[in-house]
């Protein structure tokens, strides 16, 4: 493969600006993808700090360090943080940086618009974080913002969540425009549809997934933007609106946007747990069905978080039979990663420890999903720690662990050295014992009835609480260990080959470590 | 980059790491004490009553929601929920699982979660079994070649219907339970429940008397400068009386933002939504008290509104209902007694305190700007009228509830002349009962 050289043969090979010109002005696919990486680990930090205020609270029964107020508040922008400002910019990152180089495309097809879609989320976490120094406190309201807690109750600094809300969604939107343009026009000649790498496919679904729901949540906030200011009655019964109209809106959107926060794992997933085997990924076509048949379920499922709203019989069967249905495509991806492992020659760098953890955790909070999935059960458990659990168990080692998966498999590839394996063995253990001592006890308290979102409890789960607070600090606090692996890694460290893992595939291992400023100028043939 | 080896320490590490903090936890909690430390040696901070106690001489053998019964399914749940294959011996006073309960429901309920609990431990122990398999004897460490299949559709087709016919399976019993809770037909008693920020309204609609349950927890209890009592959280003022072997019916809505009602050991968990009328049902036939709280964040004080529910046998019920209906006639009758301003201050103090202090303050300061001062405000010193006017119609598009509904003639007129005369507004006004009367009435 020589795409690099020819590069050389075009007239105006130039590397990047100088400067700040640079990082605000390029257009550069690589730039603008750690750029979302960088923003996104400095957001995960943040939401992260606000977890820690929380658990900090709740380490022991009694008020002792901050109001119900303010609880209210960390809860919230904990929740809206993490989704919107960390993980959703860490997997348009890494589609950024890797989509080109897996279907040998130059750069991003709309790279203009890459770099716009960039720069306005800085702006619209700057507008939501502001909040909470405006009078009146940050959005309390929970991350679902409810209505009429969120539009008749709510602080006045409502308008500048919405707001922001509806930048990020900008932002997603033109993202996922890009993805899509890049995927369908730009693949090497030879690349057919069932040809591409997970991660290409997923992304692809994503960004479908992505186009049809963002407009949805920004009509929702739309019409809390004119409940609040001008005179409209969308959610408040006593104009004649429906608060629980509210919440349909809502999760028409909610429910996708949790598989936009997880199918990019799954893709990269795929390939790391292929490539630490030493052996092809199994079911590769069934995985892409698996991936579709989730995706379009993903749109007639969104009550099953709405079964004590007092919807009619038919509608909770419905919503219950269509979750349950979920169950069996994920569970063809599970089975398809452990068949892969099965007879495989393993070795376990910090990649395959993350992405074998994915799988373990990933779908122990799938088995909580489908208790929750059966609504009479739901009743008991609906707005619990177990529900708390059930989400954690998803996005942490889900969503969270495999975009560490993927840090430590691409980072030799972004930087050019290989991190320091012994850090970052000590980073994912420290991490999997702190997360599983942090979320595996909500299990029992949500059992044993402990409501979410209150910032006091009764006597009985004290011990719990304790424990999941100790192991949340040790969490946060690991996470600091691996923002040093990572810069560690950017300034030096052993050479990494072009392809520093013996059984990886893919295009992108077939440029040099560092990845080039340009790269594919000229379309690689793909056989 | 070859650390097969290293990175199998470092599972037998995390293991036997999690595995001792668990079983010194177990072991901690093994004898029921009623003052204990916990032990492990990094957290020595925490000494606690132990909380588990009986409700009342009547529950004591009954279940109630805080308690821990049915051990042997505790004693289960530790070992399936934990995933990983604990010595399953132990486990007393932790609560690990889901209760039980009193009710037809919610026995049915635990059945259905026990049975969805066991299928994906089963589940598990398959596909986890497999793959610890392969990471244990598929290692490159250990010399394994890698085979080379990518497919086989014998084994993706079962893998798909398999768990599709597992859910079928599964959905049948969660249809027939749905279909039981859903039937709210020939009840023996009614109750319409209204979810206020922060406190629960029960009307008997057919006894013709309402009451509100505030939380009884004193402050200095959360703000711990006192020990925290047994039912810390968990106690109100008036609980909600019921009668037991009777079908109750409970009609559910809101006054202002949307609340939940759940009594675990009911299994009974609906939303009040204002503009809407939910209902559920239960019914129970153990005595007993049982304690829930409101399950949907509805603003500060979410974690402070709980629920106490005291089942009782019917005679009870009815010697307590015609007690109500009494106590009601006596308090219409309040409204037409003169009132002096003391005997308002007094009264009008204890109203604020439940009905105004969470938001306005003990001390009239409020939390602006959600909540405005009254200490010194411009509406309590001076404008009479529209004082009477927001107390009792709110102010729409703010926090400021109606209380004209909320309160009583004789409590309104008390809060609103305690308002200006406290904190040094001493504007030495009164207003009676049967003003406030009259002025709803002009409405």
């Amino acid at each position: 493969m020589s795409a690099v050289a020819d590069t050389h043969a075009q007239d105006h090979h130039h590397g990047p600006a100088k400067g700040i010109s640079r990082w605000l002005l390029t257009t550069n696919h690589k730039d603008i993808g750690s750029m979302y990486l960088i923003f996104s680990f400095a957001m995960f930090l943040l939401g992260g700090s606000m977890a820690m205020v929380i658990r900090a609270e709740l380490f022991q029964p009694g008020l002792q360090i901050v109001e119900p107020e303010f609880f209210n508040q960390m809860t919230t922008m904990h929740g809206l943080i993490m989704v919107f400002g960390a993980v959703m910019p860490a997997f348009v990152g890494l589609a950024n940086w890797m989509l080109p180089l897996m279907v040998g495309a130059p750069d991003m097809a709309l790279p203009r618009m890459n770099n716009w879609s960039f720069w306005l989320l800085p702006c619209a976490f700057l507008i939501l974080v502001s909040t909470l120094f405006m009078q009146g406190g940050a959005p309390n309201f929970g991350w679902t913002f409810y209505a009429p807690l969120s539009t008749t109750y709510g602080p006045p600094s409502t308008t500048f969540f919405i707001f922001a809300v509806h930048i990020m969604g900008v932002s997603s939107i033109m993202g996922a425009i890009n993805v899509i343009a890049t995927i369908l026009n730009m693949r090497a000649p030879g690349m057919t549809l069932m040809k591409m790498p997970l991660f290409v496919w997923t992304w692809l679904i994503t960004a479908f997934l992505l186009i049809a729901v963002m407009p949805v949540l920004a009509g929702v906030v739309t019409m809390m933007l004119m409940d609040i200011h001008f005179g409209t009655s969308f959610f408040d019964a006593a104009g004649g609106g429906d608060p629980v109209l509210f919440q349909h809106v809502f999760w028409f959107f909610g429910h996708p946007e949790v598989y936009i926060m997880i199918l990019p794992a799954f893709g990269a997933i795929s390939h790391i747990v292929a490539a630490f085997s030493r052996k092809p990924l199994f079911g590769y076509a069934s995985m892409v069905y698996a991936v579709g048949a989730i995706a379009v379920l993903s749109f007639v499922v969104w009550a099953h978080h709405m079964f004590t709203v007092g919807m009619p019989l038919a509608g909770q069967l419905f919503f219950m039979y269509a979750t349950l249905l979920i169950a069996v495509p994920t569970g063809v991806k599970v089975f398809n990663w452990v068949t892969t492992m099965f007879r495989g020659s393993l070795s376990f760098e910090a990649p395959m420890l993350f992405a074998v953890a994915f799988i373990i955790l990933f779908t122990i909070g799938g088995f909580s999903g489908l208790m929750l999935a059966i609504a009479p059960a739901d009743f008991q458990y609906h707005d619990t720690y177990f529900v708390v659990a059930h989400f954690h168990y998803v996005l942490v080692p889900g969503a969270i662990f495999g975009i560490f998966a993927s840090a430590y498999f691409w980072l030799p590839k972004w930087t050019g050295h290989m991190y320091d394996e012994t850090l970052a063995k000590t980073h994912f253990w420290l991490s999997f014992i702190g997360m599983n001592l942090a979320f595996f006890p909500m299990h029992f308290l949500g059992l044993a009835g402990m409501p979410r979102r209150i910032p006091d409890y009764a006597l009985q789960f004290t011990d719990f609480n304790m424990i999941s607070s100790i192991g949340a600090f040790m969490f946060g606090a690991t996470q600091l260990l691996f923002l040093f692996i990572v810069v560690k890694c950017a300034r030096g460290g052993e050479k990494a080959p072009a392809k520093p893992w013996d059984g990886a595939e893919g295009l992108e291992w077939t440029v040099p470590s560092p990845a080039p400023y340009h790269t594919f100028s000229t379309p690689p043939e793909v056989k | 980059m070859c650390v097969g080896s290293q990175s199998w320490l470092f599972i037998s590490f995390g293991f036997k790491e999690i595995f001792s903090l668990l079983l010194i936890c177990v072991y901690t909690r093994q004898r029921r004490i009623h003052k204990q430390t916990f032990t492990l040696s990094f957290i020595r901070c925490c000494e606690r009553r132990a909380f588990v106690q009986r409700d009342d001489a009547k529950s004591d053998k009954n279940n109630t929601l805080w308690r821990h019964s049915m051990r042997v399914h505790a004693k289960r749940a530790v070992a399936l929920a934990a995933g990983l294959l604990l010595p399953v011996t132990v486990m007393a006073d932790w609560t690990m699982n889901m209760s039980p309960g009193v009710t037809s429901t919610s026995n049915q309920i635990f059945t259905l979660h026990m049975t969805i609990l066991w299928i994906c431990v089963a589940i598990g122990v398959v596909v986890f079994g497999v793959m610890f398999w392969s990471i244990f004897a598929h290692r490159k460490s250990r010399g394994a070649k890698p085979a080379n299949f990518h497919e086989n559709t014998l084994v993706e087709v079962l893998w798909t219907i398999v768990p599709l016919a597992i859910l079928v399976a599964m959905a049948i019993p969660a249809t027939t339970t749905l279909v039981e809770m859903y039937d709210t037909t020939e009840s023996d008693v009614d109750i319409k429940i209204t979810g206020y920020q922060w406190r629960w309204q029960y009307e008997y609609i057919d006894d013709d008397f309402s009451f509100f349950s505030n939380m009884s927890t004193p402050r200095d209890q959360i703000l711990n400068r006192q020990a925290k009592g047994e039912h810390y959280l968990l106690e109100v003022d008036n609980p909600v009386v019921i009668p037991v072997g009777k079908k109750v019916r409970f009609l559910l809505t809101a006054n202002d933002v949307i609340h939940s009602w759940w009594v675990p050991e009911f299994g009974v968990k609906k939303d009040a939504i204002p503009g809407f009328i939910n209902e559920t049902w239960t019914r129970v036939d153990e005595p007993g008290t049982y304690r829930g709280q409101c399950t949907e964040l509805c603003g500060k004080d979410h974690g402070f509104m709980p629920v106490v529910v005291k089942a009782v046998p019917e005679e009870e019920y009815n010697a307590w209902v015609a007690e109500q209906r009494e106590a009601a006639e006596t308090e219409r009758q309040l409204t037409e007694k003169d009132w002096t301003l003391d005997e308002l201050m007094e009264r009008g103090e204890r109203a604020y305190a439940t009905a105004c202090a969470s938001c306005h303050q003990a001390d009239g300061s409020g939390m602006p700007p959600a909540f405005p001062a009254l200490k010194g405000s411009p509406m309590a010193l001076e404008d009479m009228a529209g004082h009477i006017e927001i107390v009792v119609n709110g102010s729409s598009g703010t926090a400021m509830q109606a209380f004209g509904n909320q309160l009583s003639e004789v409590d309104l007129a008390a809060v609103i002349t305690y308002e200006r005369n406290a904190w040094g507004n001493n504007t030495g006004e009164m207003v009676t009962p049967k003003e406030i009367f009259d002025y709803k009435n002009q409405q």
